[in-house]
């Protein structure tokens, strides 16, 4: 019997181009991936996210290069080529795999570090795995921790301010160009993780309608829908503007989508209402010219950063803070991974048995009067032999070949009714 | 017996205006309550102090500099309070405290001598008038005061730069619909004040009262200007900065008029 391995295979924004993600999403949901993942002999446990920055699988398996193959042939078959997956993919293994996800649940490996979106989403995707009982044991395990750990980074770091503040800061502007953001349109364009942030938080000022223009209108219609508004294509964008208020641009374009000479006929038509611009896409989407209009105002990512007084080196440290706390925590995580075999749990299951016969020992010895050292040695090896045939079973049922109980449950039933987790965290604060 | 409600007013006002210079730098809210009580109460003793004068006068106390530049003073001061019935405007009391004062100041200066009134003067339109028209250019002064606040807090939505005025500024709808309403309530007074002008005039010179003096042409342009942005702003929106700016500038025409009207003893 193998070792077994946890296996993330995943892409994201870093290195794989949007055109690639979009195939690659699993529109559809989780319950069909899922299913068909079922199908695969290898697979333990098994878990899908995929966001409109990331696709993730992980796995835990005891071949993982194999698995690995088909699991990728059976998600991505049909949409991307072979070739294409493997320029673009990134797997990671064991430890690796831990940190990783530790790093995606704190977002830090978002692309607005510090957003708080990527929590959420992992729990929906982690709610579907456990419905339909993919997760596991060490899963359940292992994604608790992430949200753990995600908590511990929000709570102890600043690195949410970062993200939070944007929002808050487009809000803020907002108010002061227009008063009362009731009644206010906004629109979209571009439907990424942090554009879907900020709209939120408009939202939540009592904007009224949402218009989202996005290259693929099936992202651009379900987003819409999540804010109860309209989708429509990139190239409407202009017409629309006329009865818009702020604009929200997230774009994966390489080069500018909208200029001055886009907008500055418009005005007129607005009757000069003024235009609030958010250009939160890097590299810019927005002409910056576009800010030199009366009533409009442009601000990019950068100006919104200002505004909220988070200078970069303040970031960084955040960032840095909330890296070591991944760190500690995927260590941590692992040491819990190495305890789960079935020698280290036999060797605490010894130990623990051994402090309790030394403690009662020594309160019992010194009780009793004037006893030769044989007698001791008697008591002693009395109370030894105890304590060795109660744990005889426990370690039998461990050890042993069960057919209907798998060997990572049992040791977790052991760790569970001896309390050997919990001694074990005990002695690590 | 007028005069020391006169300077009692004026003490006030100072109070007033102190608060809510403290109010601005520190913005509490019970220092606003209170400069906002203090500024009231002033503007109470104020209005005894025109009613004092105006029986002591036995006639309106719109004659001489010094009543003149108080009674607009105080319309300053009415017209200001009169908003709170309909919107607040964030920090507004602070800018226009200060003016009301800087008014008194210039009044307190003036002559206080009751002149007896000429006999061609002595036409109830001259206080249709100048009440009217005084009323107006308070309203207008309002406006230029939202016109000025309206382009400190462009500029740091403009640049970027966030510094002492962007959070003690309102917003910029605000400011630009506190323009518009001033100037919907200015415009017509000030034309109803330039009718009653014309009226009167035509009472004292007969039949032809249209001199061209340039107090007169300046009165025209400045009514042009304001017709102009009116107009403008009902049929192509015009707003914000240049309504602002041009709010500002026909502002200084009617400061100009009032002034010269003033010095050639209307």
């Amino acid at each position: 019997m193998g070792q077994d391995s946890i296996v993330l295979l995943g892409v994201n924004h870093k290195k794989t181009p949007l055109e690639i993600r979009e195939k690659m999403a699993l529109t559809g949901g989780y319950q069909e991936p899922l299913e068909q993942l079922r199908g695969l002999e290898g697979l333990k446990e098994y878990y899908l996210l995929s966001t409109c920055n990331r696709v993730e699988v992980l796995f835990i398996s005891q071949n993982p290069e194999q698995m690995r193959r088909e699991v990728l042939d059976l998600l991505f078959a049909g949409k991307v080529s072979r070739e294409e997956v493997a320029g673009c993919i990134y797997v990671y293994e064991n430890q690796e795999a831990v940190h990783h996800l530790f790093m995606v649940a704190s977002s830090l490996d978002s692309m607005i570090v510090g957003e708080s979106q990527i929590l959420g989403q992992l729990k929906e995707a982690f709610r579907h795995a456990s419905e339909q009982k993919t997760a596991g044991m060490i899963l359940n395990r292992l994604l608790h921790k992430a949200f753990s750990v995600a908590k511990r980074v929000r709570t102890e770091t600043r690195i949410g301010a970062n993200a939070v503040s944007i929002s808050y800061a487009a809000v803020e502007l907002g108010r002061k160009i227009f008063g009362d953001l009731r009644g206010k349109r906004v629109m979209l364009v571009g439907a990424g993780e942090m554009a879907e942030l900020a709209a939120e938080h408009l939202m939540g000022q009592g904007i009224d309608d949402v218009v989202v223009a996005n290259r693929t209108l099936e992202r651009a219609m379900k987003l819409a829908a999540r804010f109860k508004g309209r989708a429509i294509g990139l190239d409407e964008v202009v017409d629309q503007l006329l009865d818009v208020d702020i604009l929200i641009s997230s774009t994966g374009a390489q080069g500018l989508v909208l200029f001055k000479k886009d907008i500055a006929p418009l005005m007129p038509r607005r009757r000069n209402r003024p235009l609030f611009f958010i250009d939160i896409a890097v590299p810019r989407d927005l002409d910056p010219e576009i800010n030199t209009l009366e009533n409009i105002y442009l601000y990019d990512i950068d100006d919104l950063n200002n505004v909220v007084e988070m200078n970069r080196e303040q970031r960084d440290k955040e960032a840095l803070k909330a890296r070591r706390i991944v760190e500690e925590e995927s260590l941590k995580f692992q040491r819990w991974l190495a305890g789960m075999e079935v020698t280290p749990t036999i060797v605490d299951l010894r130990a623990v048995a051994e402090s309790i016969c030394q403690a009662e020992l020594a309160k019992t010895l010194p009780r009793l009067n004037g006893i030769s050292s044989k007698e001791r040695k008697s008591i002693e090896r009395m109370a030894a032999s105890i304590v060795g045939k109660m744990l005889h079973h426990p370690m039998r049922y461990l050890k042993a070949e069960h057919a209907c109980i798998d060997q990572t449950e049992r040791i977790m039933q052991v760790r569970n009714l001896f309390q050997l987790n919990e001694q074990y965290e005990q002695s690590e604060e | 017996m007028s005069y020391p409600l006169f300077q009692a007013s004026f003490t006030v006002y100072c109070i007033a205006t102190a608060l809510y210079i403290i109010f601005f730098l520190n913005q509490k809210k019970q220092i606003r309550k209170a400069a906002r009580m203090v500024f009231i109460a002033a503007a109470f003793l104020h209005a005894v102090n025109i009613l004092l004068r105006y029986i002591e006068a036995g006639h309106t106390p719109i004659t001489s500099i010094h009543e003149v530049i108080s009674f607009f003073a105080w319309s300053v001061a009415c017209c200001h309070l009169s908003f709170r019935w309909r919107y607040t405007v964030k920090n507004s009391g602070t800018f226009t405290a200060v003016i009301v004062l800087l008014l008194m100041l210039i009044a307190s200066f003036a002559s206080r001598k009751i002149l007896p009134l000429p006999p061609e003067m002595q036409s109830w339109w001259l206080p249709v008038h100048a009440s009217v028209s005084i009323i107006a250019a308070a309203f207008l002064t309002l406006a230029a005061i939202g016109g000025v606040m309206y382009l400190l807090q462009e500029r740091e939505l403009k640049q970027k730069r966030f510094g002492f005025f962007f959070s003690r500024l309102p917003s910029l709808d605000t400011l630009d619909k506190l323009n518009q309403h001033c100037i919907s309530i200015g415009f017509p007074l000030m034309t109803v004040g330039m009718l009653a002008g014309y009226i009167w005039a035509r009472q004292i010179w007969g039949g032809r009262p249209w001199q061209w003096n340039p107090k007169i042409v300046m009165s025209v342009i400045t009514w042009l200007l304001y017709a102009g942005l009116m107009h403008q702003r009902f049929t192509l929106g015009w707003r914000g900065r240049r309504a602002a700016g041009i709010t500002i500038i026909a502002f200084f025409a009617v400061l100009l008029i009032i002034g010269s009207m003033l010095q050639e003893g209307l």
